[in-house]
């Protein structure tokens, strides 16, 4: 009787254990803990990757549009307080430069031959990250508006102006343009889409000497002075969602704007239907003769930290692996992003950031002082477009204050 | 007192200000007089969904040799707070030779990031500061004299402005000014021009911070002033009403003079804070027309790659241009210590 009360023991053990092991991802023991922004897609990430958690695997995330504040701070320590920061093409670089996240070949090894290698980031040979969606900034259009003045949809930023002329012409709209102009980092991305779109060179190659006082430089300043002329006043005030909410009101009929945006200007929520039906996305948009179109592609990927045990880094690998596995495709996370994830099917919301990439876009650079210059840049551009210095003088401000940050941050001398 | 008992009565504070005064001080004045190590760099090939691209990145193994043993950076010295996101000298001497009038060379130093906080931070802070006395005693000799009843909710409303969280209530008022709120649209149907945006010009935009700045404050200064008037003898008020002064009489040579010295508490207080000027600037998403020298530091530590020392440079040169403003309301305040 005991000896078959033992037996019953233990295969109910066996049973839970087995249960267990399957809902664990395949994970045995360890600490999960992921930092990273929080928007619908990324949401949907730490909660399929939690769902791999069990009473020896711990899961925990801290999802935060502050991430960038905190994830360097949280890596750094030892062991660190995050095991794992879902981060962008642009901010894996403070995680590079200050050497906190570690290269994945042996985990993918091990762990990860099921992985497309589409989505592997390699830096110098290593991987460093595993990208699972992808980002452009591409035009969107009220169909409406350009139909009643007759224009077919712009490719390029000249073709844009010459449509909101005649919007404001024929009175239909005083303002039909939108950008997320605010001053600072929106601004100097729209300079950084409008630089590249010139096909400009921030930097000499090779080195963190800044090259951006140039006639490619003037020209990008001037068409973007030029598109403020046709936005609302307050556009140096306007990030992304006081764009949204200028479209949404109906006052806008021509921008360019994030493809993680588009799905929120196309649902029913927040404005009309003449709104909402009408809006339509279309591809990148050129600017003067140079073949690049005037954007950057963005992945938003996740990494491992460096400083943590090999049993937790095993753990976030195969629980991010989870959370970012062809098993959290469904209708409702479909429309979500631009999943670079096997299995995704594109949506029409999703039809620009596939024309930017089908376009030959470039990616945003990743460039370890790129951000000095993204910052200097933010801070020189709103007194030329309000007037108050030319453009060659807020060129030469942007290098001046990023050669004065990149001397203190050690990249020149 | 015996020196033992003032040891121990004053331990505890002792401790408290070393603790979040001195060493946050000296931390500063050292990351201050350092910047960071040479950062090797190298050409790599950085391949993703997006295809391979030629590119660069910082050499961790070079660059960990060159840090080790140096933790806090390769010393500067004075490096920092000359360069051009500070004091600029250079860039100043080179404004002071190439200008012609004054009016060229304040807008020369008016494009140097450190001269251009300054330039708003100074206006705000002098023209604030007094209109939150002026204000603040206003409000509390009105509440003052308002019938027993009334007083408390009078006492209430006064305050809301300094309970509202500064953030909060700063985007209250941005909505407010918009082209479309009701601050906004008054405006332009007030100036005929409908055109008329407060948050696209830089001078109505400081109007706005500066109002802001005031409504926020005068609270403070209010209730100060609220509490000092209780303490008026209201023998020497009557016999002055005897002698035939009028209201105005009375405030002018009973309670004003009775107030002075908080009025110095005041000041104090107003010029401290002014000069820190940052959450409106946040809030009203000002910093294409205006920056202040709080929000200079935010915004090195707030990009994608963290300014330190560039941080770290400003906080001390807030902390000298906080005790330089200080300093003649100080001695005043040691001359009356030392009269008594």
């Amino acid at each position: 009787m005991y000896m078959w009360k033992k037996v019953a023991m233990t295969t109910a053990f066996a049973a839970l254990a087995g249960t267990t092991a399957m809902a664990s991802c395949g994970i045995d023991a360890g600490r999960v803990s992921i930092v990273g922004n929080e928007f619908p897609a990324i949401q949907t990430v730490a909660a399929a990757a939690a769902a791999c958690g069990s009473d020896a695997v711990e899961v925990k995330s801290n999802l935060t549009a502050d991430h960038q504040k905190i994830n360097l701070a949280g890596m750094q320590g030892n062991p660190a307080e995050y095991t794992t920061a879902i981060i962008a093409n642009s901010s894996i670089i403070a995680l590079m430069n200050d050497d906190v996240i570690r290269p994945l070949d042996d985990l993918i090894a091990a762990h990860g031959a099921d992985i497309p290698a589409k989505q592997l980031i390699t830096i110098n040979g290593k991987v460093m990250a595993v990208a699972f969606m992808a980002n452009a900034q591409t035009l969107a259009y009220r169909a409406d508006v350009l139909k009643e003045i007759g224009v077919e949809p712009p490719k390029s930023y000249e073709e844009m102006l010459a449509a909101a002329e005649m919007i404001r012409e024929k009175g239909i709209m005083e303002n039909p343009i939108g950008g997320a102009y605010a001053a600072g980092w929106n601004l100097a991305e729209e300079f950084v889409n409008m630089y590249i779109g010139t096909g400009g060179e921030f930097f000499t190659p090779g080195t963190a000497e800044v090259s951006i006082n140039n006639e490619k430089g003037v020209a990008a300043l001037e068409m973007m002075k030029s598109l403020t002329a046709y936005m609302n006043p307050d556009y140096l005030t306007h990030d992304s969602n006081g764009t949204q909410a200028e479209w949404e009101a109906g006052n806008v009929a021509l921008m360019s704007m994030w493809g993680s945006r588009m799905g929120n200007l196309m649902d029913t929520e927040g404005s009309e239907p003449v709104v909402y039906e009408n809006t339509m996305v279309g591809g990148p948009l050129m600017v003067g003769d140079s073949g690049v179109p005037a954007t950057t592609l963005w992945w938003d990927g996740w990494t491992v930290a460096k400083n943590v045990s090999d049993e937790d880094a095993t753990a976030t690998f195969l629980a991010m692996k989870e959370g970012t596995g062809p098993s959290i495709l469904n209708d409702t996370t479909m429309a979500e992003a631009v999943w670079m994830i096997d299995g995704y099917e594109p949506t029409p919301v999703s039809a620009g950031v596939f024309a930017a990439i089908a376009a030959g876009s470039q990616p945003y650079p990743m460039l370890p002082f790129m951000g000095l210059l993204h910052t200097a840049a933010g801070d020189n551009i709103a007194d030329f477009l309000q007037g108050k210095e030319s453009a060659e003088q807020a060129l030469a401000d942007i290098e001046a204050a990023y050669t004065a940050a990149a001397t203190e941050n050690g990249f020149l001398k | 007192m015996k020196h033992k008992t003032f040891f121990w009565f004053v331990l505890p504070s002792t401790l408290a200000m070393l603790l979040f005064i001195f060493l946050p001080l000296i931390s500063i004045i050292v990351q201050s007089l350092y910047v960071a190590h040479d950062q090797v760099i190298v050409s790599v090939e950085n391949c993703g969904p997006f295809g391979c691209t030629q590119s660069t990145m910082v050499d961790q193994e070079a660059t960990e040799a060159l840090k080790s043993g140096h933790p806090f950076g390769q010393f500067a010295g004075a490096d920092i707070f000359l360069d051009r996101g500070h004091l600029a000298v250079a860039e100043v001497g080179q404004a002071w030779d190439g200008s012609q009038t004054w009016r060229e060379f304040g807008a020369q130093m008016l494009n140097l990031p450190f001269y251009k906080a300054m330039s708003f931070t100074l206006t705000f802070t002098f023209v604030v500061t007094p209109l939150v006395i002026l204000f603040g005693f206003a409000i509390a000799v009105a509440v003052n004299s308002a019938v027993k009843v009334v007083r408390g909710p009078l006492i209430f409303f006064s305050l809301l402005p300094m309970m509202i969280t500064p953030l909060v209530g700063a985007l209250i008022l941005f909505w407010m000014v918009d082209a479309r709120g009701i601050v906004g649209t008054a405006l332009i149907s007030l100036s005929g021009d409908p055109s008329l945006s407060v948050k696209a010009s830089t001078p109505l935009m400081w109007i706005m911070l500066i109002v802001y700045g005031v409504w926020h404050s005068a609270p403070f200064a209010f209730i100060v002033y609220y509490a000092g008037l209780q303490t008026v003898n209201s023998d020497t008020l009557e016999a002055a009403q005897i002698d035939g002064a009028s209201r105005a009489q009375r405030i002018r040579y009973v309670v004003v003079p009775h107030l002075l010295p908080l009025t110095t508490f005041i000041a104090l207080m107003q010029l401290m804070d002014n000069f820190r000027v940052f959450e409106p600037i946040v809030s009203f998403a000002a910093s294409a027309h205006a920056t202040s020298l709080s929000w200079a530091i935010y915004n090195d530590l707030g990009g994608e790659t963290r300014q330190l020392s560039s941080a770290a440079a400003t906080s001390v040169l807030t902390v000298v241009c906080i005790i330089i403003l200080l300093t003649p309301v100080l001695i005043r305040t040691w001359r009356d210590f030392g009269r008594k």
